[in-house]
């Protein structure tokens, strides 16, 4: 019996490929997240980002390579992957709130119906969730009612209460007015406080450098550098990375 | 010129009080059964429809390809033609009423499917998406976070659609179904007195009048452009 | 099945089915324009500046909305005759159809006009073009073509309803088909003109399905 002290990573995707008709757009991509750590995809537009954490998740499915969550292998066709789901939050950078329902029944529709948990037992969980990200107040609201910057936090806290083992946000501040952004980072601030393991594309980069384990620069479908925040924003490797931070400092 | 004189032969020949007397009962009951045909067709035709909406929803291509089709056979062919076609053209033929019933609610099915499809497509993916994210199936998907979006551009459509196809049921008087134009047009026979059919023709204004101003109401209240619809 | 779909009879009722398709398209011919005709005179009306003219209109397309087209048709066709004046099938659907499917028509051209934004014909009237000028080069082309879909839709469905002609004993295909089946004991002509209907309408139904989308709003 060996002992080590890596821990296996919570997600373990390799190799990943898919394409969208002629367009290549993952070219053989390997992430590994520890537990724990948090994450931060940068890149130019269309070089894959959103599809790399789709995948993660099987809302996209890939080509070919191999997607292990927890433990749960993904692309087993044994693996039941609404269960998978339910351990891996997501965040959109359109809310992707439903309009027909309140704050409340946003965060407890998938608490009553996936996690099979009573009308009751759901709403204190609920609630729970949404005094989380600072909203137990706007409970009954519906997303209309609500700021871009709440309804994110609404988003967040309908993948929190799931109880997730791992959360991905796809540039949860980019379609939010530059005064609400702080909210929402706040909220993933203490959501990395607390532990959880978390996937970010996102252009913020002083969130970036205070918060992030890791950053990954992807360009073309493919990984081009990845290092700590200090590195990739202070003295890249690559002559690409160094442009494209330049851009995004700009 | 005597006007009173030709009044009174219209009034004997539309408004006579003897033989709107003996035959208000035939086209009460024809006023029964039409109802009674268009709650039918109203339900099985709208509940088939959103099946079909439903199963394209799987999104297996050869069905999808299949239910387009059909739906399309049944948008080009004139109601008329597929009663005829069901009641004089089936080996064993269904009653008059029960074609009559399959042949709109099939119609209906069609344009019903075309309505609920296009109401679930307007729906953003991002809805799904993130019902699914959170574990959903597909069903529940459906039933949970689309339909409800969808339903509300799927009423002002199918409100109108449903009430054209109800109006079809007076070509159940083709094939001897006693429902309110059957019943005034034998009635006017058996008199030779147009009465009947004046009051039958009273009898579908009361009916639908009603309901095409409901139907104008709908389509202000929640459509964004007025579609009216028509068979 | 074979008794359904028997190829020597639908061979020897061809000439009679032939005839059928061409008089449905004749009898298309006269009422889609009539429909039309009635359609954009009820449209423009109701633009009146006098209420009850716009009222009327209303009143008008309701009723003739609420009656069922075939109800219409054998009031005109059943009932005239009882105040002495006998109209043949042609003439009655003509006087039918002009009612009814004008108040469809109607409807559509006029949410056509209304979706048009008030400041295209504010900014025509402000150039010196006059009402008429305004309705008719400004108005109404971009009406037209916002309701494109649902005018194609609705012409659609007038001629499915030229089949009513049958009921009225105008020798349409439907009619042919009828007759046919009576003389022949078999109904294989009706399943023959029902196929010809499908072939002939089947590509509007997909011209419509590409309207539709194109119309669809993007998201
Ligand atoms: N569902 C799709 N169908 C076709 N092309 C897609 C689809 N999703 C993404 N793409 C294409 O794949 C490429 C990568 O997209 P994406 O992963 O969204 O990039 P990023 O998030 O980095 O901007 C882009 O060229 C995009 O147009
Ligand atoms: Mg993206």
């Amino acid at each position: 019996m060996t002992t080590t002290t890596r821990v296996a990573p919570l997600i373990d995707a390799r190799g990943l490929h898919k394409h969208f008709g002629p367009l290549h757009v993952l070219k053989g991509v390997d992430l590994m997240v520890a537990p724990r750590e948090l994450v931060v995809v940068i890149g130019p537009s269309g070089s894959g980002k959103s599809t790399l954490l789709r995948c993660l998740n099987l809302l996209e499915t890939p080509d070919s390579g191999s997607v292990v969550v927890d433990g749960i292998d993904l692309m087993d066709p044994r693996t039941d992957i609404n269960l998978a789901r339910q351990r891996i939050g997501m965040v959109f950078q359109s809310f992707n709130l439903y309009p027909t329902m309140s704050a409340l029944g946003n965060v407890t529709l998938a608490l009553r119906h996936v996690a099979g948990k009573s009308a009751a037992e759901a709403d204190v969980l609920g609630m729970a969730a949404l005094a989380r990200v600072g909203l137990a107040d706007r409970a009954g609201h519906r997303p209309h009612q609500l700021s871009g910057g709440q309804q994110q936090r609404v988003a967040i806290a309908r993948a929190v209460a799931l109880e997730p083992r791992a959360m991905l946000f796809d540039e949860p501040t980019s379609s939010l007015d530059p005064e609400l952004v702080g909210s929402v980072l706040a909220v993933m601030r203490e959501l990395r406080a607390d532990g959880m393991t978390m996937v970010v594309v996102s252009h913020e980069m002083g969130f970036a450098r205070a918060a992030a384990d890791r950053v990954v620069f992807m360009e073309d479908g493919a990984i081009v550098e990845q290092g700590p925040p200090d590195a990739i924003f202070g003295d890249a490797t690559h002559s690409r990375t160094r442009a494209f931070v330049g851009q995004i400092r700009a | 010129m005597n006007i009173r004189g030709s009044w009174d032969r219209f009034a004997d020949a539309f408004l006579n009080g003897r033989v709107l007397a003996k035959y208000w009962p035939d086209i009460l009951a024809g006023l029964g059964v039409t109802i009674e045909l268009a709650v039918l067709i109203v339900i099985t035709g709208i509940a088939a429809g959103l099946a079909l909406a439903l199963l394209r929803c799987l999104g297996w291509r050869g069905l999808n390809w299949v239910i387009v089709q059909v739906v399309d056979l049944f948008r080009a062919l004139p109601p008329l033609v597929i009663l005829v076609l069901i009641y004089f053209g089936l080996p064993r033929a269904p009653s008059g009423f029960v074609s009559t019933w399959i042949s709109l609610a099939l119609v209906l099915a069609a344009f019903a499917e075309e309505i609920f499809w296009a109401g679930i497509v307007s729906v953003p993916k991002g809805q799904w998406e993130a019902a699914r994210s959170t574990g959903l199936r597909l069903g529940q998907t459906l039933r949970l976070v689309v339909l409800p979006q969808a339903l509300r551009v799927t009423i002002p459509p199918l409100t109108n659609r449903a009430i054209a196809i109800t109006k079809g049921t007076a070509l159940g008087s083709v094939v001897a179904v006693s429902e309110v134009l059957g019943a005034a047009s034998s009635a006017m026979s058996n008199s030779y007195n147009a009465s009947p059919l004046l009051l039958g023709a009273g009898a579908y204004l009361v009916l639908f009048v009603p309901v095409v101003v409901l139907g104008r109401f709908v389509e202000r209240r929640l459509g964004p452009t007025a579609k009216p619809n028509h068979v | 099945m074979s008794d359904f779909f028997d190829a020597g009879i639908i061979l020897a009722a061809w000439p009679m089915l032939w005839r059928g398709l061409l008089t449905t398209l004749a009898l298309s011919a006269l009422v889609v324009p009539l429909g039309l005709a009635a359609g954009f005179g009820l449209a423009l009306l109701s633009t009146s500046r006098s209420r009850a003219v716009r009222w009327g209109v209303i009143g008008w397309t309701d009723l003739f909305r609420a009656f069922p087209p075939l109800v219409l048709l054998i009031l005109l066709y059943g009932g005239l005759p009882f105040a002495g004046l006998e109209l043949g099938g042609v003439a009655c659907m003509a006087i039918a159809f002009f009612l009814n499917t004008g108040s469809y028509y109607s409807e559509v051209i006029r949410a056509g006009m209304e979706s048009v934004p008030p400041g295209q014909s504010e900014a025509a009237r402000s150039l010196g073009l006059g009402t008429w000028q305004t309705l008719r080069t400004i108005v109404l082309p971009q009406a037209l073509r916002r309701v494109l879909p649902d005018l194609v839709s609705n012409t659609l469905e007038v001629v499915k309803l030229t089949s009513l002609a049958s009921v009225v004993a105008v020798p349409e295909l439907l009619y042919q088909a009828r007759q046919a089946q009576s003389l022949t004991y078999n109904p294989s002509p009706i399943f023959a003109a029902a196929v010809l209907y499908a072939v002939a309408l089947w590509p509007f139904v997909k011209i419509l399905r590409r309207l539709e989308q194109r119309a669809a709003p993007s998201r």
